[in-house]
């Protein structure tokens, strides 16, 4: 195995260094032209399926986009930020039902992160030493990870029918714990059927980042935590911890914007309508434009959800880095 | 740095602009050619048991046609889940098939985009004449007024399909035939250990179809005359709470009922777990859930009082397939032809047979083929106490929003909570505020 | 098969309640992972009868109709060429073109390479919601402009899902070349290398832990996306996400058979994963640590 032995930079995360000046001259056009060239392939990738379709899909958040343009689109109306403020106006039921769906996703993004990374890194920790069937458990904790998502949330909708569901058959008529059984896929409680198939699906990628992480920290360290009469607890919390904050800046961040902008997940355990506690903004917005076939205000709803994903990321890398560097250095 | 930041924002632009001139030019160009006279794609409609039954049903016509008129059909049965997508970004890309199936609601939300072939009394003359159609089925086929988006296809009507052992355990002799009946036998039912009605609680369309009825027996409409929404009526209003008492105050419709959305309502009452359903023509769902014919039996749906007929003795509303041509195909004649060969008399007969629907024909459905028991209520239903859906262009959304009300409704009344007419009114006012300002 | 994976030595053996807690954590914990597991396995060898009433958790008598039916029951078999096409064509073309990429942000300085590393990467937040409509378009206006069938083809899938998984595995190999000592290549540009020389004979070879990863990572990426298949593929190129709903009808929901194509679907991703899972960790250890 190819583990690096470098302590993890403070530098913030898209950031590399930069690579050191070559110093051999094979042709100067060549060695200015040779990264772009190298480029060039993903480059246009991401132009034409990521960047153009945004731009557009921007274009789009400025028309009037119902069922009676969309044949000709590019001659649709526009309608300045007519769909904005219908999105933002939180008295109307447009903008309210918005702001509620969004409410609803922070709270799921924060404790299906939250309960990931938890989970995720106590597993971690906790399969540090070798013991026996430590392989064959860390396999079975992938799994989750590694299926397919529609055939895992399908199970889960399938254990969680009124009825017929080994929830409600575990919880009510096997433990007694509820008087009588509960709807997980309509009303209050989809909100936790929505989150417990989130963290079951997205723990083991925490589980495994942490894994990757723990591998980085130089065997001395504990070792010195030792001499100094240091019990496990505490090298937990003086020298793991601390020493996984660079991995735990990227993890969350990963994690959060896989969350928030989760659609499979609640579109193949729901259905195109979601429950009003489980109303997750990516199918919100889904609906807003697909079922309804309001393409521009789903647009400019699109457009409002990737403005609050940068504003949060970029103060997220500025705050966490800045922490780091007084902290660390 | 600052300059590549300017080059590769210019490049984005530039990018943009060429994009969205070739996007604006790409679909607009409307009109149908014959370009291409020896094929046809065709988009057909889950109907059957599974997608590949419905390939097995076609397949033979499809190659009757090849044989007639030299045109080869490609056939793509799209399923449910996929359907409206698939003919909305047709629409917005201008590339879609030549003829395709769609649900009769949506008849006035595709015509709204302009991409479907308008029936005029010119094409309606290609494939026979707008006279050989039933009349309550061509209601669904387009806003009033306008010339249809599309051609009846295979109709169908709601009913109540009731399992007779249960009714005779129960002590009942015969089906009920108001509301007031219903809930009565419901409850005896219920007596027994067995749940009165089956419904769909989480199924946004069969929530729509059935309060749709109710609401034209309290003598209220949806839409007002021009097509403005008004759910917050006490028509409307009364109609959406009686449905969900059902479940909230009758306690004849099991609570589990609010998450169905996928026809368990059906095995529910194959398996005898619920004595009654309404359902629009269920009989090939039954047989294939292992139901005997003999086993159940079909009474119009129930009315408020009296016996169905127009107005607000209405029970059904008009369900069906229509079948549209794209405006844009390249074989417009080709596509006329196997439109007039799906609706002659002779494969309605065929495929109505297939799928236990009504054929939307008129000499086609006084085939003795479709007097059965099963069949005779709901043609009769049809003929004379069915009524369209909105034919407003914002019929989809309708769908969505008063459909999700109710939904929410029944998950209110499952979780024990209070149905009101306040809090009916109050789901329904804001479905209303969703709806897109006219 | 993680005995390679060594953790750092404890110096201590751990506590008696670290060695509790542990124990009744990870049983749990494994608990939970598998409740799905079972229920997936279990009821795809019920009866019919079984699935569609009250859960119980053995079979009343064990069949392997399902594995037979759901084959017939949707085309199965086509949506599986169809899945292994695509996933498989996405994750090669995905590799290489960040390996390229990832091969000249981690080598050279040069201008832009900030503005195409954030720019990159920032289109992780992007709503798949957003730009489905609009990519649509450019492939039907870039099939209409060039008679390249993109849209409803494999291959506009194809492209689609490569560009899905390529700023993580850009973002994840730039982080595993950085670490590959730069004495190696230096030595191998001495020896008369050109830089895709040295790139393929001695970056690459020293990565493939890291590259084994993110071809690991795009694999499923294409595999389970269900989005942009459902508006993009029709009968002939539909793939396994979406052709699995086919088996819940207009009739009846086959659960039997949902679980037992759901495990069909599942095996050879997760047999992939599994074996591979040492260098998953391997290549995130440098990818993402960084």
């Amino acid at each position: 195995m190819t583990a690096t032995t470098r302590r993890a930079g403070p530098q913030a995360l898209p950031e590399r260094s930069p690579g050191p000046a070559r110093p051999r001259r094979t042709g100067r056009i060549r060695r200015i032209g040779l990264p772009y060239l190298l480029l060039l392939p993903a480059l246009l990738l991401e132009l034409l399926v990521h960047l153009v379709p945004m731009v557009i899909g921007i274009a789009m958040s400025f028309k009037e986009l119902t069922q009676f343009s969309i044949r000709d689109w590019g001659s649709a109306p526009w309608s300045g930020t007519d769909n904005y403020r219908l999105s933002v106006d939180f008295h109307g039921a447009v903008g309210e039902a918005l702001l509620h769906s969004f409410l609803v996703t922070v709270v799921f993004t924060v404790l299906s992160v939250g309960l990931c990374w938890l989970i995720g890194t106590s597993a971690a920790l906790y399969m540090q030493d070798t013991f026996r069937g430590r392989g064959l458990l860390r396999a079975v904790f992938l799994v989750p990870y590694a299926l397919p998502v529609y055939a895992a949330v399908i199970t889960w909708a399938f254990m969680f029918q009124h009825d017929n569901g080994l929830v409600n058959h575990v919880l009510h008529d096997q433990l007694h714990l509820t008087g009588k059984p509960s709807f997980w896929l309509i009303g209050d409680n989809s909100f936790y059927a929505l989150l417990t198939v989130s963290v079951w699906k997205g723990w083991p990628f925490a589980f495994l980042v942490v894994v990757a992480g723990l591998q980085n920290i130089p065997t001395e360290l504990y070792e010195a935590a030792a001499l100094d009469g240091a019990g496990r607890w505490q090298q937990i919390r003086r020298i793991t911890l601390p020493s996984l904050r660079p991995v735990n800046q990227v993890l969350v961040l990963v994690l959060f914007l896989w969350t928030f902008n989760d659609f499979n997940t609640p579109y193949v355990l729901f259905g195109k309508s979601a429950p009003e506690a489980a109303d997750l903004i990516s199918l919100h917005i889904y609906q807003s434009s697909f079922v309804t076939w309001n393409f521009g205000t789903g647009s400019a709803m699109s457009v409002l959800l990737l403005l609050f994903l940068l504003v949060v990321t970029g103060c997220y890398l500025l705050l966490t880095s800045r922490g780091r560097r007084t902290t660390d250095v | 740095m600052r300059k590549i930041r300017t080059a590769a924002m210019g490049a984005a632009t530039l990018s943009l602009a060429l994009a969205a001139t070739a996007c604006g030019g790409g679909s607009a160009t409307g009109g149908g050619s014959n370009d291409s006279p020896r094929t046809l794609t065709y988009w057909a409609s889950n109907q059957g048991a599974s997608i590949s039954v419905d390939q097995k049903v076609l397949k033979p016509e499809l190659d009757k046609f090849e044989q007639r008129t030299g045109i080869k059909v490609k056939l793509e049965v799209v399923p449910w889940s996929d359907l409206l997508n698939r003919i909305l970004t047709a629409t917005t890309s201008g590339q879609g098939p030549d003829v395709l199936n769609i649900g009769n609601t949506w008849s006035a939300s595709l015509q709204a985009t302009g991409a479907l072939l308008p029936w005029d009394a010119a094409n309606f003359a290609k494939i026979g004449g707008k006279e050989r159609f039933v009349d309550s089925a061509l209601g669904s086929t387009g806003a009033q007024g306008k010339d249809p988006a599309a051609v009846p296809l295979y109709s169908m009507s709601y009913a109540l399909y009731y399992n007779k052992q249960l009714f005779a355990e129960a002590g009942m002799a015969k089906p009920p035939v108001t509301w007031d009946e219903l809930v009565a036998d419901g409850k005896k039912i219920e007596a027994k250990g067995k749940n009165g009605l089956g419904a769909e609680g989480a199924n946004l369309s069969n929530n729509i179809h059935q309060v749709f009825v109710l609401a034209q027996q309290h003598g209220a409409d949806f839409f007002t005359p021009d097509g403005r929404p008004d759910f917050t009526s006490d028509g409307v209003v009364a109609a959406v709470k009686q449905y969900v008492d059902l479940m909230a105050k009758d306690k004849v419709v099991g609570q589990s009922n609010a998450e169905y959305a996928q026809n368990q309502s059906l095995s529910d009452f194959a398996k005898g777990k619920t004595a009654m359903v309404l359902w629009q023509t269920a009989s090939a769902t039954f047989k294939s859930l292992g139901m005997k014919d003999s086993e159940w039996g079909v009474a119009p749906a129930p009315v408020q009082s009296g016996t169905p007929g127009a107005g607000a003795q209405v029970n059904s509303m008009v369900a069906g397939i229509n079948m549209a041509v794209f405006k844009n195909t390249h074989n417009l004649d080709g596509a006329a032809g196997f439109v007039k060969f799906m609706t002659s008399d002779e494969e309605q007969k065929i495929l109505n047979t297939a799928y236990g629907s009504i054929p939307s024909v008129k000499a086609a459905q006084a085939d003795p083929a479709f007097n059965s028991p099963g069949t005779a209520v709901l043609r009769q239903t049809l003929a004379t106490s069915a009524r369209a859906l909105p034919q407003v262009p914002d019929e989809s959304q309708f769908e969505t929003a008063v459909g999700t009300a109710v939904k929410e409704l029944f998950a209110d009344a499952a979780a024990g909570r209070a149905v009101t007419t306040e809090s009916v009114k109050a789901r329904l006012r804001k479905a209303e505020q969703q709806m897109p300002a006219a | 098969m993680s005995d390679r994976v060594k953790s750092p030595p404890s110096p201590m053996a751990p506590p008696r309640s670290f060695r509790w807690s542990r124990r009744i954590f990870l049983t749990l914990l494994t608990g939970f992972v598998l409740l799905p597991v079972y229920v997936m396995v279990s009821s795809s060898l019920k009866p019919l009868q079984d699935v569609s009433g009250k859960f119980r958790w053995l079979p009343s008598g064990l069949t392997i109709r399902p594995y037979i039916d759901i084959w017939s029951t949707v085309p199965l078999a086509h949506y599986f060429t169809n899945s292994l096409v695509v996933a498989g064509a996405a994750t090669v073309c995905s590799v290489v073109i960040a390996v390229f990429a990832a091969y000249a942000v981690s080598r050279y300085s040069f201008r832009g390479k900030r503005v195409f590393t954030v720019t990159v990467l920032s289109t992780q937040m992007f709503p798949g919601i957003l730009f489905l409509l609009p990519l649509f378009l450019i492939y039907v206006n870039i099939g209409n402009a060039t008679g390249i069938a993109l849209f409803g083809s494999r291959g506009g899938l194809i492209l689609t899902y490569l560009t899905f998984s390529l700023p993580f595995s850009i973002w994840m190999l730039i982080g595993y070349f950085d670490s590959v000592p730069r004495d190696l290549d230096e030595a191998a540009l001495v020896d008369g290398c050109g830089p895709l020389g040295a790139l393929f004979r001695v970056v690459v070879p020293a990565a493939v832990p890291g590259i084994v990863a993110v071809a690991v990572y795009a694999f499923m990426t294409a595999w389970g996306e269900v989005l942009f298949a459902s508006v993009m593929t029709n009968d002939t190129t539909r793939t396994l996400a979406v052709g699995l709903q086919g088996y819940s009808t207009l009739n009846d929901v086959y659960w039997n058979q949902i679980m037992a194509a759901s495990l069909v679907v599942s095996v050879p991703v997760v047999a992939g994963f599994l074996l591979l899972q040492r260098y998953l960790v391997a290549g995130l250890t440098a990818g993402t640590v960084k």
